[in-house]
């Protein structure tokens, strides 16, 4: 029984519907067109293994019918015409198949390079271990800054524009697209055209550090209405906090050791070392993708930041209880 | 059988030859013989010992980065433990296990296989074994005092450099580098001489057993490749020590030069490792299947293009770090063509089988092992050709499936293999086909276990390099069944080495020919002497053995009361000149230690390269110093009636 379901669980998972982030579900131009070339190359090899495996097979099975000791055979023997243009077949074959897999590769990645009308432009940099993202706009009143989150509108392609702050990572989101990496002193661009609503996760793909295991951020698709009404409300300031207790968390908030580093629209907190913390209660996740984004798991994060992401650049904040709860209900308060 | 009998020990001497010559050649007794030794086949048999002995601590770091894969948010091994970890895996297998060892292999046979008494320049030989081993000592004393590298067998910058990777951990790493690509370059010059001039009369290149020609352009490979590299680490270690910028931005350097240099060394690294592998499985097939190797100038053209294919690909690593994609598209198609040679070479391996009378000996076994993953992890190979898909999979566990399939069944099935076809030569007595059989089936179902699934969970969104990883990821039930593979994998390789172990001392005495093999080396007697061949073997075809049962003709001239050996022509192998060869000599170990000092001087003080150059210049000097004439000066030979016109 529990074996029956370890195979279907098994047969669900190679189907992609498992998993958090996949390869195999694409739900972007640019992922389907790799998923194309990804078809089109497992049907292909997958022939050409079968191949290779008839022939093993059948070299297998002669020879377990002729054992005969005989001196070695020296030179040419009367298989030889026959192997010759076997090897001249199949060399021709391989050639064929390699020109064909070119051809498509090469056609698919000048699919990729394509840009619809009116792109939506972001920039985006990593550092050790989180996301920045900047939305683009024309005057500094239509610009803001998120992190480890992306909202993209559904249909239109994004133009997202790569930079690392520190060392180089790389930024991945299997469902939409291939990745592309964010190095010091570059300016790479990638460019995504999601074409389905929904929540995709995005990861590091390339080796950063102590924490590269901990660095995803989530993207989402909205249509186009959701995706404004997203926007309009990361352009505003957060209401300053109505309640005692919020109110006390954000008088610690400014003189405590929250402040040299993060900035909270609308107040006198402007540093940018770390995430900008305007709306973070409304972001999905804490940390980068470590943590869910609830007030248990927040306290926990300024609690212990180094207990639960080693290395990370968020210090210890010493706090008392009732100090953290109001920390917390302020911050709870970002909406 | 009993034709087999009648090759056996056809060029060995006897009587006063055998005892002169055995003088002559003779190693002293003692640490001072350890420490002394210029004979290629003790050097060769360290050097793959050695090679072992790593292979085995960078398989122990597979199994605990397994053990922690095995479950999501596993607390076994924290981040930093873990990066240190993969990082010495890799470095371990690259560096101190797959190069070295398929060269110790080359410095073992070659010689043998081309009937040379010793190989070509042995004290040059014999320093780099010790330079190979003090490097690798070093890495693993760092690694235990928690100074191992941190930044991946890779090392980019700027996640290596000055800024980010404090304290001493990749200087230890990079001056590694030095220590293994100087031990490298040495047996690649060595290994070329030997086969360009100390080819037994007769063996022209058109003879020459395709392991030789495989060992011939590895070498060539190593000797474009590892300065690329060298470099790589040399400007690394200077931006971190003494503050140059070859690599940072900010001054006007460039991170994306070191991936530049670091693949043009790591992409033919690959192949430098796999076509010692592709040579072995030509020999382990042709004795096995009983008949020569089909298509022979197919197989040498293929070596010799993915020689100088393999230069041309490095870009391949570096599709995502959005270089112009005009350019990229020339790397995509250089990527693909190098299937062509390999998938020729698979063809004309299944043909001998097919055409042969196979006898699935252990060491067969693995050859065909061999082909049904090596051909798996070729054409996931041309997968990651293709630019949009690489895009997907570069930097996932695809790719970690991939390069272990060309890796494990390019390289270490053939040389598993290969260890147990020429195990009884070297050793002088039969492995166990028993275990070896056993430990063939395990490490056969335990790789495909431990990789297969790799290639499912890169598809399916899980990244290289991670320490761990969340439980919702949907990754936890395939990554517990590699981590089951890996540890059946691991038992096998534990067979392996026991059987090694055990056959040393208990197993059936081999005689010269074993296994009715073709090839020179199998000529002498199990162990061959200490020099080798008393006479020159006089080569007429690619078998030798084969061709002529009843016993090798040879060739005599050669001087018994000194060290000489026979060089001939390049092409033609036709006797030249009698050339002395080298005695027992302390100043290559003197060398390589005072290297050793200055090497790892330079990590914790600039001037240490300065003070150091002076013990190594007097230890050079030493190793220089004019010897005596040659009593008689060394004229051509005359060809005795019966050799080789």
């Amino acid at each position: 029984m529990r074996q029956g379901a370890g195979w279907l669980s098994l047969g669900l998972l190679l189907c992609g519907f498992r998993a958090a982030q996949t390869t195999l579900d694409p739900a972007a131009d640019q992922a389907a067109q790799s998923d194309v070339v990804w078809r089109t190359m497992l049907a292909v090899c997958g022939l050409m293994y079968l191949l290779v495996m008839a022939f093993l097979a059948w070299a297998l099975l002669k020879a377990s019918r002729r054992r005969a000791e005989v001196p070695p055979a020296v030179g040419h023997t009367a298989a030889e015409p026959a192997l010759e243009r076997g090897l001249a077949g199949w060399g021709a074959l391989i050639l064929a198949g390699l020109v064909g897999l070119t051809t498509v590769s090469f056609l698919v990645d000048r699919t990729l390079a394509e840009v619809g009308r009116d792109p939506l432009k972001i920039k985006v940099t990593a550092n050790q271990w989180w996301w920045q993202a900047d939305y683009e706009g024309a005057t500094p009143s239509e610009q803001f800054s998120t992190a480890n989150e992306l909202h993209l509108p559904v249909n239109r392609t994004a133009v997202i524009e790569l930079h690392a702050g520190d060392v180089i990572h790389s930024f991945w989101a299997p469902n939409l697209g291939g990745k592309e990496d964010l190095i010091p002193g570059r300016t790479n661009y990638l460019r995504l055209t999601p074409r389905r609503t929904g929540v995709f996760r995005a990861q590091c793909a390339e080796f950063c550090g102590l924490q590269h295991a901990k660095m995803a951020l989530t993207i989402t698709v909205d249509r186009p209405a959701d995706f404004e009404a997203w926007r309009r409300h990361q352009l505003g300031t957060p209401p300053a906090p109505s309640n005692a207790e919020a109110q006390a968390g954000q008088h610690l908030f400014h003189t405590r050791a929250c402040v040299m580093c993060h900035r909270v629209g609308g107040t006198d907190a402007g540093a940018t070392v770390g995430p900008d913390l305007s709306h973070i209660a409304s972001r999905p996740t804490l940390a980068a993708g470590t943590l869910p984004n609830t007030p248990e798991a927040l306290a926990g994060w300024i609690t212990d930041p180094q207990g639960l992401k080693p290395g990370a650049s968020m210090p210890k904040v010493s706090l008392s209880g009732p100090e953290l709860s109001a920390v917390v209900a302020y911050l709870e308060t970002l909406k | 059988v009993s034709a087999i009998e009648e090759m056996e020990g056809v060029v060995d001497a006897v009587g006063p030859l055998h005892d002169e010559l055995s003088r002559t050649w003779a190693t002293p007794g003692g640490l001072w013989g350890v420490l002394t030794t210029v004979d290629a086949k003790v050097i060769g048999r360290r050097y793959v010992a050695t090679g072992l002995a790593f292979f085995v601590l960078g398989g122990i770091l597979a199994v605990l980065m397994r053990l922690q894969l095995a479950r999501p948010e596993s607390g076994l091994i924290g981040p930093d433990r873990y990066n240190q970890i993969f990082s010495m895996h890799g470095t371990t297998m690259m560096f101190l296990f797959a190069v070295p060892i398929m060269e110790a292999m080359g410095v073992y046979l070659v010689p043998l296989m081309v009937g040379a008494r010793t190989i070509a320049f042995p004290r040059l030989n014999a320093f780099s074994y010790w330079i190979y081993l003090a490097g690798g000592v070093m890495l693993y004393v760092a690694f235990v005092l928690n100074i191992g590298p941190e930044a991946g067998w890779f090392a980019y910058v700027p996640l290596s450099g000055p800024e980010y990777s404090a304290g001493k951990r990749t200087d230890f790493w990079a001056q590694m580098v030095t220590f293994t690509e100087v031990a490298g370059l040495a047996v690649a010059v060595a290994l070329i001489a030997t086969i360009m001039k100390m080819r037994a009369p007769g063996m022209t290149l058109a003879r020459m057993p395709l392991f030789v020609w495989s060992m011939l352009t590895t070498s060539g490979m190593v000797l474009l490749a590892m300065p690329a590299i060298m470099l790589a680490t040399s400007f690394l270690i200077s931006d971190r020590l003494i503050g140059t910028h070859f690599y940072n931005t900010a001054e006007g350097g460039s991170s994306l030069l070191y991936q530049h240099l670091f693949w043009f060394f790591g992409h033919p690294e690959v192949y430098i490792i796999f076509l010692p592998g592709l040579g072995m499985v030509s020999e382990i097939t042709a004795t096995f299947s009983r008949r020569s190797v089909f298509g022979y100038p197919v197989m040498v053209l293929a070596l010799v293009a993915t020689g100088f294919l393999a230069f041309g690909l490095w870009v391949h690593h570096m599709f995502a770090t959005g270089l112009p994609r005009m350019g990229d598209s020339f790397f995509t198609a250089a990527s693909m063509i190098i299937a062509l040679p390999s998938g020729v070479q698979i063809f004309c391996w299944i043909a001998t089988l097919w055409d042969g009378r196979p006898r699935f000996a252990t060491p067969l076994l693995f050859v065909i092992g061999f082909i049904i993953t090596f051909v798996l992890g070729g054409l996931t190979g041309v997968m990651a050709a293709s630019i949009p898909l690489d895009l997907q999979i570069h930097d996932t566990y695809f790719i970690v499936a991939h390069l272990h399939y060309v890796l494990i069944g390019g390289a270490v099935f053939p040389l598993l293999g290969a260890i147990h076809y020429w195990f009884p030569k070297a050793v002088g007595r039969m492995p166990s086909e028993t275990l070896g059989k056993l430990s063939f089936w395990l490490v056969f179902v335990g790789f495909h276990t431990a990789f297969f699934p790799m290639h499912l969970l890169g598809l399916m969104g899980m990244p290289r390099r991670v320490y761990t990883y969340a439980a919702d990821m949907g990754w936890n039930g395939l990554n517990l069944l590699s981590t089951v593979g890996a540890l059946i994998l691991a038992s096998g390789v534990g067979v392996f080495l026991v059987n090694l172990i055990l056959s040393a001392r208990r197993g059936r005495p081999a005689g010269a020919n074993p296994w009715g093999a073709p090839g020179l080396e199998w000529a002498v007697s199990s162990p061959p002497p200490n020099y080798s061949f008393a006479y020159a073997p006089v080569v007429e075809g690619r078998e030798p053995l084969w061709a002529a049962p009843r016993g090798l003709a040879v060739m005599d001239g050669l001087r018994s009361d000194q060290r000489e050996v026979l060089l001939t022509t390049i092409s033609d192998a036709q006797p030249a000149v009698r050339y002395s060869s080298p005695e027992p000599s302390i100043w290559p170990f003197l060398t390589a230690l005072t290297c050793t000092a200055m090497f790892i001087g330079s990590i914790f003080d600039e001037w240490a390269v300065v003070w150091g150059s002076l013990p190594i210049a007097v230890a050079i000097i030493g190793w220089f110093w004019p010897k005596p004439p040659h009593s008689q000066p060394p004229v051509a030979a005359e060809p005795p009636p019966g050799a080789l016109a």
